[in-house]
């Protein structure tokens, strides 16, 4: 900050020779930015701190006791009942049980491909219903026109709701004889079986955040200027021909960070199948299937986490790198091009 | 030097936040056996509104050793959750904890419950054998047993005067249904209490889940297929409903009370509401019976909760009287069973008449309690019902045959117990 008001043409008034003030100015710029990083480092000091207490902490600490024997694996004492001391180095022992267990149908290492599915199922169909109407509410609520300020609440209201309330909201509709068969005129046992007991959960999710999307393609659509539609209609453009060629462009920065942003979300899904399904009918998504294990074998669990965790900053990591995802600095660049 | 200052603040401030939050680990364990002084007792939701009595009379009789109620969530899995946590960071301010019959096996083998022997002994001959057996673990008890709970059936008497005692009798009777209503219902949805459920209607059979000495599984066996077929087969011939696979406590016991069930199995809990509460379409025309079986009554499982003392109460002194206090016939027949409708785990209440006159279901559940076998007592619980239930829930969609969940269970139990 020092260093751009330095530049204020103003402050320079008083300077004789042009090569004076470049040294000068140089000297002043230098001075300026050893003391910014010194006073960003103490700034950043205590964040940098409470991250690593907060996060790097349980990061590595499940890492660790992923490693170890859990105290319910190391079998029970045959006297007293009680379970013998855990806590043994075990290597990837909890490892190689998620991704090769032999283990018949009902117990959590069976689940665990299943949940590999329906976690990547789940992110997949959401996120593409999310992103096509996420931006058509993003469109609407752009356009000026009468009470346009009330169809911006109205459109974000569902994304104000905590989750727990909307899965009850949902479960409750989407009983035998709740709304929704009423008014599909259907009678479909939603939470039943396996694809309408998944729907169930996507409804829910693509209710509740499309708004989010919507939200950050508006702001994308906020900076495209007017001049750029003008010069299109003028041209001839019509308006798929503008949409396709303006509007998707320069809104694809925030478009694909909202995405980022919302696989990231969806990969981690826990509450709203948990409370809508229970995890039955294969929509146990792996964050489900960690808290169960955590019943049984918290070092199993802890494993889960961490191969979860992996697997969460891969699909990150690519995405940013085959989108080349500009997380920070959104449009800003794209549109001065 | 300002910042430096700031820098010095935050930095002491984030430290300390988590040198508490790790330092909860290397508590030392509790007091001992003798020590007094204000206690928590923690338990699920009080759905029943008993507990602000009972802390009324325990905290007047003992002014220097008040005990708080502290409640937790209403679902069972978050409590276990709860005191799953709390034990792991040996927190002392859970003095008392309430455990279901399904944990004591677990929380015991970890180490957490106070054996309730030599100083710490309870007088169990007052009680029902059911509740206690399901407290013991390793021929110890671990807990004091303070309200059971046994599966009943509803049934309409309006249709069915003389409630069927077999599984053939209910299925005889579903002609008698009118053409707006289900024949039977019970708990169908994939959670525990499908487990219960199932258990029921193996046991109704003859078959059993584990063998006597509650580890080697026993449920690969005719008789188990027959009485999981009891359930499966009303799936596929409709005496039960096709929406009953969505069923939980609650759903069913309000298609029971607003007509649109004959049969329901539910647990006592749902008396008061059919008689009490307003909306309630069958007030007049229910009756209360025990389970059917296949050849004969049937057999229910045992539900209920206990009360246990943490490893790490510093007050377990205090603690162990409260255990004796809630097992007073005082505690449990005027409040638990006339204030919540709780079934008490000691026998008198049973045979009192005025309870009777209020509750006519008694001597049903009685007989129903007293007859009731446990889940297994296993510190493995967790994994046995969590195989259970997958593979009956699959058996009742009719995507696994009755057979092969039966063999699937079998597996996962050896494997819960053997890994």
């Amino acid at each position: 900050m020092t260093a751009a008001t330095g530049e204020r043409p103003g402050s320079e008034g008083q300077v004789g020779a042009p090569q004076d003030r470049d040294r000068q100015r140089r000297k002043r710029r230098a001075r300026a930015s050893r003391g910014d990083s010194w006073l960003a480092w103490r700034l950043i000091a205590p964040t940098i701190v409470l991250l690593v207490a907060v996060i790097g902490y349980p990061v590595v600490y499940a890492i660790v006791k992923s490693m170890q024997l859990d105290k319910a694996d190391a079998g029970l004492n045959p006297t007293t009942g009680f379970f013998e001391q855990g806590g043994k180095f075990v290597g990837l022992k909890y490892y190689r049980y998620w991704f090769n267990c032999n283990c018949p149908n009902g117990t959590n290492g069976h689940e665990f491909w299943p949940s590999v599915q329906t976690t990547i199922i789940f992110t997949v169909i959401t996120v593409i219903f999310e992103v096509v109407l996420g931006t058509m509410m993003a469109m609407v609520m752009h356009r000026a026109f009468k009470g346009r300020s009330i169809v911006r609440a109205a459109i974000l209201v569902p994304w104000a709701i905590p989750t727990a309330v909307t899965a009850r909201l949902w479960e409750y509709m989407f009983q035998p004889h709740g709304v929704v068969n009423a008014l599909l005129g259907t009678n479909i046992i939603w939470t039943g079986s396996v694809w309408p007991a998944r729907w169930t959960v996507m409804i829910g999710d693509i209710w509740k955040t499309t708004p989010f999307i919507a939200l950050l393609v508006l702001a994308g659509l906020q900076v495209i200027p007017e001049d750029l539609y003008e010069s299109a209609r003028v041209d001839g453009a019509n308006a798929w021909q503008r949409f396709i060629s303006i509007t998707l462009p320069l809104v694809k920065p925030a478009l694909l960070v909202a995405v980022l942003f919302r696989v990231l979300d969806v990969l981690r899904i826990f509450d709203l199948p948990y409370i809508l399904t229970h995890g039955a009918n294969n929509t146990t998504t792996l964050s489900i299937l960690a808290v169960n294990e955590l019943r049984s074998s918290q070092n199993a669990a802890a494993a889960l986490s961490t191969i979860t965790f992996v697997f969460i900053f891969l699909v990150a990591f690519i995405l940013v790198k085959v989108f080349s995802v500009n997380v920070v600095q959104t449009q800003a660049r794209t549109v001065k091009a | 030097m300002q910042y430096r200052k700031l820098l010095i603040i935050a930095v002491a401030a984030a430290t300390t936040t988590a040198l508490a939050a790790g330092c909860s680990s290397s508590k030392k364990s509790g007091g001992g056996s003798n020590d007094r002084g204000p206690i928590t007792f923690v338990t699920g939701k009080d759905t029943s509104g008993v507990w602000p009595a009972v802390a009324d009379q325990w905290n007047k009789a003992h002014p220097n050793e008040k005990v708080t109620v502290k409640q937790q969530s209403d679902q069972a899995d978050q409590q276990h959750d709860d005191i799953v946590q709390h034990m792991q960071a040996k927190d002392p301010g859970y003095d008392v904890v309430t455990v279901d019959v399904i944990w004591t096996a677990e929380f015991a083998a970890k180490g957490w419950l106070v054996p309730l022997k030599g100083d710490l002994s309870l007088d169990t001959s007052p009680m029902l054998q059911g509740p206690v057996k399901a407290a013991t673990y390793n021929g110890t008890l671990y807990a004091a047993p303070y309200a059971s709970d046994g599966g009943l059936l509803y049934y309409r008497k309006d249709l069915v005067p003389t409630p069927p005692t077999t599984w053939s009798e209910l299925i005889s009777d579903c002609a008698k249904k009118t053409s707006s209503m289900n024949c039977y219902g019970g708990q169908f949805s994939q959670y525990e209490g499908l487990t219960c459920n199932a258990v029921e209607a193996i046991y109704g059979a003859g078959g059993s889940v584990v063998k006597s000495d509650g580890k080697t599984p026993d449920i690969d066996t005719p008789q188990a297929a027959q009485g999981l077929d009891f359930l499966v087969n009303g799936f596929k011939q409709g005496y039960i409903a096709k929406e009953a696979i969505t069923y939980q406590e609650e759903p069913s016991r309000e298609a029971f009370q607003s007509g649109k069930l004959m049969f329901l199995r539910n647990w006592p809990y749902v008396y008061a509401h059919l008689t009490g509460d307003a909306n309630s379409q069958v007030k007049d025309k229910f009756g209360v019976a025990p389970l059917p079986g296949m050849s004969g009554a049937g057999t229910s499982t045992l539900g209920g909760h206990s009360a246990a003392i943490s490893t790490y109460s510093k007050h377990k002194g205090t603690a162990y009287d409260f255990l004796k206090f809630i097992e007073t016939p005082d505690i449990q027949d005027n409040v638990f069973l006339k204030i919540g409708t709780l079934a008490p785990v000691i026998k008198a209440p049973y045979s009192d008449a005025s309870a009777i006159a209020k509750f006519p279901y008694l001597p049903t559940l009685e007989k129903s309690i007293d007859t009731a076998i446990p889940r297994p007592v296993s510190p493995f619980y967790p994994a046995i019902t969590q195989s259970i239930q997958t593979n009956v829930y699959q058996a009742l969609q009719g995507s696994l045959s009755t057979q092969q969940a039966l063999k699937n269970i079998q597996e996962g139990i050896t494997k819960a117990a053997g890994s």
